[in-house]
């Protein structure tokens, strides 16, 4: 035996992971002044306590899983897409556009197209940086940080000058009409009779991201694209020598993600504002990062770590109203996990790895 | 007789002694309970397959590694070693397979690097010029001292670091396999060398994986077989078998036999090859030759005069110029691609496996189809692969090829080095590839696993296959091929029949020289 069974890899190495990072998070709350384990309490309870917490958290948790696969399938080719928050800014635009274009009948004819939309103006957005790495060995973290500021800049441009409702104060577009306003959880639970909050934006983009999550696990591990994204993502001169074009896999990898992150549109835009505004992506392409480095790339891993930083983000907010503890403490906790699971993983994973092979041969 | 023998050896304590050395990287063994002695003023060698425990062993005693358990005696004292300035100082020298030279220092420079008096250099320049000058007349290690490194030649620069050893008043010297780099030639000359300074009352380690350098060099030879140590041997009582039966734990045929050969049609031509670098360095310059069906085409040499990019251009991994053609179709040298080797029914085996051949993070069973997941047996035309084919594919290969361990599901990365090539080979050898290119086949590979890829080799030819074997083992070349070339700074010189060639003939090729 030289390996981990996969219980301790994708599942106690992050859970000691994220010990470490809410123990440090609660010295940060002790210095402020408040007591670590109501703090805990609170923001499980604002998360998970009720179906108001769970709509929110379902509801941030189905940006994640886009932002998460995204940063996922790109990094299995090795690309590190960062790129993620442009890419669904991108992604909202098409699906705004999508959903004002058109008077659709209904949402179930709407989502499809606006699903298109979003994916294909994120991939759009990620093509060029896509084309720079592959071609001309422009490298992908320079860019893509350069094409968010870019796609934050063409968004005012657009919704000041451009998708502005005329007469308005506001920067964002006019409401969605009806036929493309998306079913809410309330909505969808109401249809089986089950009783759930009216207010929380979660609603079914959440089976999309579902979805998109089956659908990258098979697109990663039984397909030949992505056996060959895999491939290169692992060792590019053998990749070569397989005869694996290099500019294909960075060109696919990237749009593929690109595409993902855009898909984030519909949950935020045509799900919950219903119609565009400046800042509808709220830092959902970086969360992406920490969501795929602790579901370590496979998308059941992002599917639990897109869970987990919903419950983190809404339980933050009511930490926010009820406590004087600031709600980017979440952004701190956030930053522990990035820390711990990304640059830091060895720290915990060898000596996990010594007490574990000892117990083996001791067992043994 | 032997009680006086062993009262003897009491009087002057061994050089080196160790005694229940251990040591375990996570759940890997890789020494357990060594006890080693070796006897002043003498050349003792150490053999063992890859991955036996040799490096290991020797990386404890030079300071790199601590042992989990275990003492360590240097001239009878009890010596504790964190580090490789506590080597120094207990008298060990080492010279490593890939040298710790700086490049563009002098070799004085290089010799006083780290065993400088003082900030200023000038004083111990000086000094070092007069001990160099005498170390060098009085071992024979003729080097200039104000030669740059990059200008000399691997055998001088080994030489240098055998100076620096020496300069830092090392007793005990430990070379680890310092022949792979080497013409036969400046082997001999380092064996001389090596003599040389053991007569002088050195003590010297030889770590190789080469029997032929145990037998001519050393007085004692120690063989390691996962990772324990199975015996001790005066050189001269034993012999290359039975060495190899201790290295490998099992009888092993050294010598390979072989039917002539049936030359059929012309398969692989190439005119006038060149091959430039990353570096913008012409490596293969403008060579031309042909093999035919049924024939292996050896291309000998020391490692670094242009095999490599040869291979890796043959093989559609590196851009090219010239003309190429495989039974009348020319390859695209300009946009060379994997995939167009395959489909001509190229196989190519990469000199080097862990970073070409496979994937190690991928299983085994993903390794199989490596390079072939266009076919329509790994594929369907939409672009699903079918798992289960390859999965049972890499079941009959590995059992055919005998890879060890069978199972299928293990990483690449977790397979020894023999077996890892063995998937190479069963992947490419098992599609029965028209041609087959092979760089280093059976480098780090374990004798055992040796005997086993040279029969392989040979039935393809049998079948009337054209076959390039690129190797820089003199003896792999010579049992093996049917033609030879050496190769030498990017030209191909010597195109012999290996029966009418020997060792001697081609080892000066290798030097340049010709005759």
């Amino acid at each position: 035996m030289t390996k981990l069974p996969a219980w301790i890899d994708i599942l106690l190495i992050p859970f000691i992971n994220l010990i470490i990072a809410l123990f440090l998070s609660a010295l940060v709350v002790l210095y402020i002044g408040e007591n670590p384990l109501d703090a805990l309490s609170i923001m499980i309870k604002g998360a998970i306590g009720s179906s108001y917490g769970w709509g929110y958290t379902l509801y941030y948790a189905t940006n994640f899983i886009f932002t998460g696969l995204a940063v996922s399938v790109a990094f299995h080719a090795r690309m590190f897409n960062i790129g993620g928050e442009g890419q669904a800014m991108l992604g909202g635009l098409g699906v705004a556009l999508v959903c004002l274009m058109v008077p659709w009948p209904h949402w179930i004819v709407a989502l499809p197209v606006a699903v298109i939309g979003g994916a294909l103006f994120g991939a759009a957005w990620a093509a060029i940086p896509a084309y720079l790495q592959a071609k001309r060995g422009s490298h992908i973290v320079i860019t893509t940080i350069m094409f968010n500021f870019m796609a934050s800049a063409l968004l005012v441009y657009l919704l000041v000058n451009v998708l502005k409702v005329p007469g308005s104060m506001a920067p964002e577009t006019a409401r969605f009409a009806e036929g493309a306003r998306l079913p809410t959880g309330h909505d969808m639970l109401g249809w089986v009779g089950i009783k759930f909050s009216k207010s929380p934006p979660v609603n079914i983009s959440f089976f999309v991201a579902l979805a998109s999550c089956f659908a990258i696990w098979f697109l990663i591990w039984r397909t030949k694209l992505g056996y060959e994204i895999r491939a290169f993502g692992h060792s590019e001169s053998a990749a070569k020598y397989a005869g694996i074009s290099p500019v294909k896999i960075i060109m696919i990898a990237v749009l593929i993600s690109g595409a993902l992150s855009g898909l984030m549109g519909i949950n935020s835009v045509m799900g919950e504002s219903e119609r565009l505004v400046l800042d509808s992506v709220q830092g959902a392409g970086f969360i992406g990062i920490a969501v795929a480095l602790m579901g370590r790339s496979h998308p059941f891993g992002v599917f639990l770590a897109a869970i987990l930083f919903g419950i983190l983000y809404q339980g933050g907010a009511e930490l926010a109203m009820w406590t004087k503890i600031p709600r980017e403490l979440i952004v701190v906790i956030q930053a522990l996990v990035i820390l711990l699971t990304g640059a830091l993983d060895n720290m915990i994973r060898m000596p996990i790895e010594r007490l574990y092979f000892k117990m083996v041969r001791a067992g043994a | 007789m032997q009680k006086s023998e062993e009262e003897r050896s009491v009087e002057i304590a061994p050089a080196i002694k160790l005694t229940n050395i251990s040591k375990n990287f996570g759940p890997v063994q890789a020494n357990k309970n060594i006890s080693l002695s070796v006897k002043v003023g003498t050349i003792h060698g150490i053999v063992g397959e890859n991955g036996a425990g040799k490096s290991t062993l020797m990386s404890i005693l030079y300071g790199f590694y601590k042992a989990d358990s275990g003492e360590i005696f240097v001239g009878g004292n009890k010596t504790i070693i964190p580090d490789s300035q506590a080597a120094i100082s207990a008298g060990i020298g080492m010279v490593f397979q890939h040298f710790k030279l700086v490049e563009n220092f002098s070799v004085l420079e290089n010799v006083i690097l780290g065993a400088e008096d003082g900030p200023l250099l000038k004083q111990s320049l000086a000094k070092a010029r007069v001990q160099l000058t005498n170390l060098s007349k009085e071992y024979e290690l003729d080097v200039d001292p104000d030669a740059i490194i990059e200008n000399m030649s691997v055998g001088l620069q080994q030489r240098v670091e055998i100076l620096k050893a020496l300069y830092r008043e090392a007793n005990i010297l430990i070379l680890d396999e310092p022949t792979g780099v080497l013409t036969p030639s400046e082997a001999n000359h380092l064996f001389r060398i090596l003599k040389g300074l053991r007569d002088q009352g050195k003590t010297i380690i030889l770590i190789t994986h080469k029997l032929r350098e145990i037998m001519d060099a050393t007085d004692t030879v120690s063989v390691m077989r996962s990772g324990e140590m199975t015996a001790t041997l005066k050189t001269a009582k034993t012999s290359p078998e039975e060495l190899a039966e201790l290295m490998v734990g099992r009888k092993v045929l050294l010598n390979i036999s072989k039917k002539e050969s049936k030359i059929g049609d012309i398969a692989l031509e190439v005119k006038n090859l060149r091959v430039t670098d990353e570096k913008g360095v012409l490596r293969v310059k403008g060579i031309t030759f042909d093999v035919k069906e049924g024939e292996i085409l050896g291309i000998a040499g020391v490692a670094g005069n242009g095999q490599s990019e040869l291979l890796e251009a043959l093989g559609g991994f590196r851009k090219s110029q010239g003309s190429v053609s495989v039974y009348g179709h020319s390859l695209n040298l300009e946009n060379p691609s994997g995939q167009e080797i395959r489909d001509l029914s190229i196989a190519h085996v990469p000199e080097d496996r862990q970073r070409l051949g496979l994937i190690m993070e991928f299983s085994a069973w993903e390794n199989i189809g490596f390079g072939y997941q266009h076919e329509q047996e790994y594929s369907s035309p939409w672009g699903l692969m079918n798992n289960k084919k390859m999965r049972q594919d890499a079941d009959d290969k590995m059992g055919r090829f005998d890879v060890r361990p069978t199972d299928s599901k293990l990483k690449a990365r977790n397979f020894s080095g023999g077996n890892q090539q063995k998937l190479v080979l069963a992947r490419e050898i098992e599609r029965n590839p028209d041609i087959l290119l092979i760089g280093q086949p059976t480098r780090g590979v374990d004798i055992g696993a040796i005997e086993f890829i040279h029969n392989e080799i040979i039935k393809l030819r049998d079948e009337g296959k054209a076959i390039v074997l690129v190797s820089v083992e003199l003896d792999e070349i010579l049992s093996l091929t049917d033609r030879v070339s050496v190769m030498f700074d990017g030209n191909l010189i010597g195109n012999k029949i290996t029966a009418e060639t020997n060792a001697m003939e081609l080892g000066l090729l290798m030097g340049g020289e010709i005759s």
